[in-house]
């Protein structure tokens, strides 16, 4: 195998888990539409949603452009199964409520944001194009999710309880976002994504500061629950892509 | 029409020799076209049947969402799922401009939530049918976009300022939602013969509670002449209809769909379409709470309520213990 295959590979693997993060998480907040606490949530959340669906189209895109078997980002969403999906399996957890979206949310954003500005200098030109699209909406998500666990964790005693059960529930799953394997190094090495132990160790640091204004405290000694990157998810996913799925399972080779 | 059966004072409207002089001052006003605004005096008649109105109308694009929320994470392409989201989210936009224009009236936001919850006030009957498969996304945008915009636009031109102001806002988003439900349709009526059945059956079930959107005949609305005179309600509910019918059919034809009412004809003497009875028992009973969907509706909205309570409640305790700290650091 060449190194330029190799590369493929792996890059190919990479847009695939970023566009999987955005697909899977926006299938999650777009359920709030119509039900969430405010109508002033019912548009956020619905925002969020569709610019993680304009991110979606974009990295399955462009993973469908490396792979170049003629599949498209709607063949790559709609027709693969969950032991080929490649999100993390944060946002594949379920709402709950709200206290556990927003902390999902949170979690994910403060991720997700310092990562897609590390990618606008990826050595790859198509990556950093994408990065600096969605960096903009990144960094609004998460100037929202940082303000709302600030105003509930330090809101009423209720909201401190719910948002600290949330983050109790989710927080073994945010370092699965930080964890590098093999393929992250490589790309790290390439220049074409961020060393993720450093991202991740800026990340922690982040969270720890925001969640002490929040007043809420991080599990101590929490195991990271990971998988999700190699295919092996949490029992969730499977229900998401069943519904996600259907029309186009129902009805194959019909347009749309 | 979002705003269905909103009923004013039920007295017939009152010439301008029995008003008194400050009615009569207003009444001129409104009849030359200059708009109310919220500081004027109004009479008490119709400050209230604008709050109806207007509220059953932002109502109605809340509890609106969740027909069409209902295909989100169905919707059979990301394209249309894009599509879809968005629309949702403009739906819940104009219910904010509505409440905001409502509350220009004297009353709260809160305050006519609970009015909804309670069941005293309404919203539009449309949205008590349910959405049975992807096809009705079509159907809704197409026919229910199609008659709130035969409404909106001539409310464009309500004596209200802030709710005429509404209107030219939201229609503008409304015609580009009906374009994309026709759009949604016309792909179902060019692919398999399986999805054009879908729209087929989309058309057969949306038809009749569209054309009920209007609401009552003219013959059973005496509410409607005051509303008329004070020009909140510039064209009669028969008349809406019929424009309705007389624009939808031939985009039927277009789709290659068969419009549902075997009495529909074209009528060269009056340049229109003649179209089969509506079924007002069922439009009554569907208003009463009786519909396939009202139930699950109200339950969806009382469940957003209930479950955000400690949400707004968290919200207002920071902003009162940011302001506490505000306040002791000067």
């Amino acid at each position: 195998m060449t190194t330029a295959t190799k590369t493929d590979a792996a890059l190919f693997e990479f847009a695939l888990r970023m566009g999987d993060n955005a697909v899977v998480l926006a299938q999650r907040v777009g359920a709030w539409c119509g039900h969430a606490p405010a109508i002033e949530e019912d548009i956020a959340f619905a925002n969020v949603a569709l610019d993680l669906i304009g991110q979606t189209r974009m990295w399955l895109g462009l993973a469908g452009e490396i792979e170049g078997k003629g599949r498209d980002a709607d063949q790559l969403a709609f027709l693969r199964d969950a032991r080929a999906y490649r999100n993390a399996l944060l946002v594949e957890q379920p709402n709950v409520d709200f206290a556990h979206t927003l902390m999902r949310q949170f979690l994910f954003d403060a991720w997700h944001h310092p990562m897609l500005v590390a990618l606008k200098s990826s050595a790859d030109a198509r990556v950093a194009d994408i990065a600096e699209k969605a960096e903009k909406e990144a960094r609004y998500h998460l100037e929202r999710s940082e303000d709302l666990i600030i105003r509930l964790g330090d809101g009423t005693e209720e909201s401190r309880q719910r948002m600290q059960a949330a983050l109790d529930a989710l927080y073994p799953f945010a370092g699965e976002l930080c964890a590098a394997d093999a393929l992250d190094a490589d790309l790290a090495a390439r220049k074409i994504a961020p060393d993720l132990g450093a991202l991740g160790e800026r990340y922690l640091a982040y969270l720890k500061s925001t969640l002490a204004d929040a007043t809420l405290t991080a599990p101590v000694g929490a195991a990271v629950r990971k998988g999700g990157k190699q295919g092996l998810h949490s029992e969730h996913l499977g229900y998401i892509l069943a519904d996600m799925q259907f029309l186009q399972r129902a009805y194959p080779g019909a347009t749309w | 029409m979002y705003a269905q059966e909103v009923k004013s004072t039920g007295e017939r409207p009152k010439t301008l020799d029995e008003m008194a002089p400050q009615e009569r001052a207003f009444q001129l006003r409104v009849d030359a076209d200059i708009k109310i605004e919220p500081k004027e005096w109004m009479p008490e008649g119709y400050r209230k049947t604008l709050i109806r109105q207007i509220s059953q109308h932002a109502h109605s694009e809340i509890v609106g969402q969740l027909p069409e929320g209902n295909w989100i994470t169905r919707a059979p392409t990301l394209e249309r799922k894009a599509i879809l989201i968005a629309k949702v989210q403009d739906e819940a936009g104009h219910g904010l401009y509505l409440y905001c224009a409502a509350e220009t009236l004297g009353v709260s936001r809160d305050a006519l939530t609970e009015q909804l919850l309670a069941g005293k006030a309404k919203y539009s009957s449309i949205f008590n049918y349910p959405t049975l498969t992807w096809a009705d996304i079509g159907a809704i945008g197409w026919l229910v976009d199609g008659a709130a915009i035969m409404n909106q636009v001539q409310l464009q031109k309500c004596s209200y300022g802030p709710y005429s102001r509404a209107m030219i806002r939201i229609c503008k988003e409304e015609s580009f939602h009906q374009r994309q439900g026709y759009d949604i349709l016309l792909k179902l009526c060019a692919g398999t013969a399986e999805q054009k059945e879908m729209a087929q059956d989309a058309l057969n079930r949306w038809w009749q509670p569209s054309l009920m959107m209007f609401g009552p005949p003219d013959g059973d609305s005496v509410h409607s002449a005051q509303s008329m005179a004070w020009k909140i309600k510039p064209m009669s509910n028969d008349d809406l209809r019929q424009k309705f019918v007389d624009q939808t059919v031939p985009q039927a034809d277009y789709l290659g769909l068969k419009v549902p009412d075997p009495d529909l004809k074209w009528n060269e003497a009056k340049k229109g379409y003649d179209y089969g009875a509506i079924d007002w028992n069922e439009f009554y009973e569907v208003l009463k709470g009786n519909g396939p969907c009202n139930k699950e509706r109200m339950e969806a909205r009382q469940k957003a309520w209930d479950d955000g309570a400690w949400y707004r409640e968290g919200l207002m305790a920071h902003a009162r213990k940011s302001a506490a700290r505000k306040l002791a650091a000067e």
